[in-house]
C-alpha cells in the first residue's frame, strides 16, 4: 500500500498529484486509506474490470504534493471537488477506504449531482458516542509493531502485505512514501482524533445510494460503527465481509469487489 | 562559567513500584499527593539554598510524568521570584508548541520579571514528543507553530504602546496588550536548546544562548555551528556565554562518599528514558527524510544517553552524561568536558537526581559552590579570551 509510485500524475489548481487511471466504463473514484496507495492494491484492480478506476494518491501522501495551505480534510475535499470538476466527472461512483471513506462521506455532503453512488469502507469520519467513549481506536498512539494485529483479521497475511514492515531492505522511495503517509495521516487526523464533529449533522444532504461496506473483523472501528454510519444515510445500507479486518480490502479484495460490484449494478434507489 | 541549580522535582519513592513506563500512560494512584506535599517543599528548599550558595535557578516541566512532576516551569519560578534575592530564574523551557495560548505565557512571563525585579531568563522549548500525549497539540507542523508562538510572544514582550492585533497561521488575537511589560528592557534574555547543528544555526542568528542536554560528543558540531553561524550573522565571534550545557553533577569529599552518592543517583539514568514507545517519536516530530532515514537503519534514537553497557565513572564524564568525583576531579572532569566542545559558558547542574537525600544534596552543591565553582569561573575566563583570540 505504500511501496510503488503512481504512473500518472496531474495537476489540479497547482497542485501536482500521483494518480492511477485504469479500466472502461462507468468512472469511479477511488479514495485511499491512511497508510497509503500503489500500483499493486488488489481491490482497484478487481473494480477496473468493471469500471474506469481513478485513483490518486491524496495530497501530502505517496508522491503528491502537499501545498502549505492544504492543512485539513475540508481542504482535501475541495481539492476532490476540483479534481472532479477538472476530470469533468459525471454519474460518478465514489468508493473510500478508512480515511479516504471519512474524505468520501464529506465530499459527498457537498452536493451529489455529479454523484451516482458511494461505498464507504471500513470508514472513519462520524462521532456517535458520548465524550468518554471513543467510536475509533486511537492509531497515533500505537508503534508500528501493532499494524498488523490492529488493521487486520489475519497478523501472517497482513505481513504479507506490508513487505514484513522490514524498512531496512525496502527502497528508500518506498520507506519514505510510508513515513510521509504517517505524518499526512496525522496532520489531517491528529484531533479529533479521525472524524469532523460536524459530519453526522450533515450526511442528510447525500441523497444518493450508500453502501457501508465494513470487515467483520475491523478493531479500529467496529461493525456496530458501521452500522450506525448506515443508518444516518437516506438511502444507506449495511454489509460485511467475514475475516477481514480495517484494512479487509486487502485481504479479501474478491469479497469487496464482489459486493461492491453487486451494489452497483442493482438500481438506483431499489439498493438501499 | 555561570551555575544554575536544577532539579526535575521527581517522584522517586514511587520509581521502586512502577513497571514499564515511567510517564504518560503510569498510574498516576502512584504519585501519592501527601509524598509529593514533602518533595515539592524539599525541592524549592533545594532552590532557595542554591541561590544563598551563589548559583542560579533553572527549572522544567513535564507532564504525566515520576521523573518529573513540575506541571509548569512558570508555577515554580513564580515562586522563586518571590523567595529567592540574587539568583538569575531560567525557565527551559516553557514548551511553547504545546500551549495553546502564547499570550497568557508572555503575561506570565513579564509578571515574574517584575515580580523578581528583572531576574527572568527565558528558555522557550519544542517540548518532548511524548509531551503532544498530554497537551494534544499536532506533531505535524510542530516547528512552524514553534516559530508563530516564538515571533508572538517577543512581540507581545517587547511592544510599547497602545494593543496590537495578531492574525497568524496558528494563533489570533484581537487585543494584545501586556500589562505589566517585562522589567528588563528591550527584554529579558532568551535560550533555546538545541542537539543538532540545523537548530544551532537558528539560535545563533538569533544571538540567544543555546542549551544542549546530555549531548555528549553531539555538543562539539552543535557548538562549532553556532560559531559560525553567529560569526557570518553578527561579524564577531560568539563568547563563552553562549553556551549551556547540562549533565548531572555529584560531589563528595572521598571517594567513598562519591561512590555512595553515585549509587543514589544513578537510578535516575534507568527510569528517565522510560517513555512508551508509540510516544517516542510521533509522525511530524520529527522532518519524513529523517523518519525514513531512522526506518531504513533501524535506529531509533540514542539508547542509554550514548553510553556503553556498565559504564564507569570515567565513561559517564566522558560522555558529558554524569560528572562525578571529589572537587578536584569535578574541575578535571567538567574543564577537559568543555575543552572538548570549544567551551562551555553555562554548567546546568542536575544536582539532585535518582534517590540523592536532601542533606546530601544540599552537601553535593555546597562542596561544588565552594570548592568547584570558583575554579570553573577562571577557567571559562581564560578560555574565553582564548576563543574570541582564536576567532579574530
Amino acid at each position: 500500500m505504500f511501496m510503488s509510485p503512481l504512473p500518472e500524475t496531474r495537476v489540479i489548481d497547482g497542485t501536482t498529484v500521483e494518480l492511477l487511471i485504469k479500466g472502461e466504463g462507468q468512472p469511479l473514484l477511488f479514495l485511499h486509506a491512511g497508510h497509503g496507495f500503489d500500483l499493486d492494491d488488489p481491490l482497484v484492480e478487481a473494480l477496473s474490470k468493471s469500471y474506469r478506476v481513478i485513483a490518486p494518491s491524496h495530497p501530502g501522501f505517496g508522491a503528491s504534493e502537499l501545498p502549505r495551505h492544504i492543512t485539513g480534510t475540508d481542504d482535501l475535499v475541495y481539492f476532490y471537488l476540483d479534481l472532479i470538476e477538472e476530470l469533468d466527472l459525471r454519474d460518478l461512483i465514489v468508493v473510500g477506504v478508512s480515511f479516504g471513506g471519512w474524505l468520501a462521506a464529506e465530499l459527498a455532503t457537498r452536493g451529489t449531482g455529479r454523484i451516482a453512488k458511494l461505498v464507504l469502507i471500513d470508514a472513519v469520519g462520524v462521532k456517535f458516542s458520548g465524550r468518554e467513549t471513543r467510536d475509533i481506536t486511537d492509531i497515533f498512539a500505537t508503534t508500528l509493531e501493532e499494524i498488523p494485529t490492529l488493521f487486520f483479521h489475519d497478523d501472517a497475511k497482513a505481513m504479507q502485505i506490508l513487505g514484513g514492515l522490514d524498512f531496512k531492505n525496502m527502497s528508500l522511495a518506498s520507506v519514505t512514501r510510508f513515513a510521509r503517509n504517517r505524518e499526512s495521516l496525522l496532520l489531517f487526523g491528529w484531533s479529533p482524533t479521525l472524524y469532523n464533529p460536524k459530519l453526522l449533522s450533515r450526511l442528510h444532504r447525500v441523497h444518493v445510494p450508500v453502501l457501508v461496506l465494513w470487515g467483520a473483523d475491523d478493531k479500529v472501528v467496529s461493525t456496530e460503527y458501521g452500522k450506525k454510519y448506515a443508518a444516518a444515510f437516506e438511502h444507506g445500507s449495511f454489509a460485511q465481509i467475514p475475516e477481514a479486518g480495517h484494512y479487509g480490502y486487502l485481504e479479501q479484495p474478491e469479497a469487496f469487489a464482489g459486493k461492491i460490484t453487486e451494489f452497483l449494478a442493482a438500481d438506483a434507489l431499489v439498493a438501499a | 562559567m555561570e551555575f544554575w541549580h536544577f532539579s526535575e522535582q521527581s517522584m522517586h519513592p514511587a520509581w521502586d513500584s512502577i513497571q514499564g513506563p515511567t510517564k504518560v500512560l503510569v498510574d498516576n494512584r502512584f504519585c501519592d499527593p501527601e509524598v509529593a506535599h514533602k518533595l515539592y517543599n524539599r525541592y524549592l528548599d533545594e532552590w532557595v539554598i542554591a541561590d544563598k550558595l551563589g548559583y542560579n535557578i533553572f527549572v522544567n516541566e513535564h507532564h504525566a510524568s515520576a521523573n518529573c512532576m513540575s506541571a509548569s516551569c512558570l508555577l515554580t519560578l513564580a515562586i522563586m521570584a518571590r523567595q529567592t534575592k540574587n539568583a538569575r530564574l531560567l525557565c527551559l523551557g516553557v514548551p511553547i508548541t504545546n500551549r495553546t495560548d502564547p499570550y497568557r505565557v508572555a503575561e506570565e512571563l513579564a509578571m515574574i520579571d517584575v515580580i523578581s525585579g528583572g531576574r527572568l531568563e527565558i528558555g522557550l522549548v519544542k517540548a518532548s514528543p511524548f509531551e503532544l500525549a498530554m497537551s494534544n497539540q499536532s506533531p505535524a507542523r510542530i516547528m512552524d507553530r514553534y516559530w508563530e508562538a516564538h515571533d508572538f510572544v517577543v512581540k507581545a514582550l517587547t511592544h510599547k504602546g497602545l494593543p496590537f492585533s495578531w492574525e497568524g497561521e496558528f494563533y489570533q488575537y484581537r487585543n494584545v496588550n501586556v500589562w505589566p511589560r517585562p522589567m528588563q528592557q528591550p527584554m529579558p534574555p532568551m535560550w533555546i536548546t538545541a542537539s543538532g547543528a540545523s537548530t544551532g544555526r537558528k539560535v545563533a542568528q538569533l544571538g540567544y544562548t543555546m542549551a544542549t542536554f546530555f549531548n555528549g560528543a553531539g555538543t562539539k558540531p552543535l557548538y562549532d555551528a553556532y560559531k559560525d553561524e553567529y560569526f557570518k550573522t553578527h561579524g564577531k565571534p560568539a563568547s563563552i556565554d553562549r553556551f549551556a550545557y547540562l549533565a548531572i553533577v555529584v560531589c563528595g569529599r572521598n571517594d567513598a562518599e562519591v561512590q555512595e552518592r553515585l549509587k543514589k543517583v544513578k537510578p535516575y539514568l534507568e527510569v528517565q528514558p522510560r517513555t512508551p514507545k508509540a510516544w517516542s517519536n510521533p509522525p511530524g516530530y520529527e522532518s519524513v527524510e529523517l523518519n525514513a532515514g531512522a526506518l531504513k537503519s533501524g535506529k531509533t534514537g540514542r539508547i542509554n544517553f550514548g553510553l556503553p553497557l556498565n559504564p564507569t565513572q570515567q565513561d559517564m564524564a566522558d560522555g558529558g552524561i554524569l560528572f562525578s568525583g571529589t572537587p578536584d576531579q569535578l574541575y578535571d572532569q567538567i574543564s577537559r568536558f568543555s575543552d572538548r566542545c570549544g567551551g562551555i559558558g553555562h554548567m546546568l547542574c542536575l544536582s539532585q537526581a535518582g534517590y540523592l537525600s536532601h542533606e546530601e544534596t544540599v552537601d553535593t552543591m555546597t562542596l561544588f559552590a565552594e570548592q568547584v565553582a570558583p575554579r570553573l569561573r577562571e577557567y571559562a575566563r581564560q578560555k574565553n579570551m582564548e576563543l574570541i583570540q582564536a576567532a579574530e
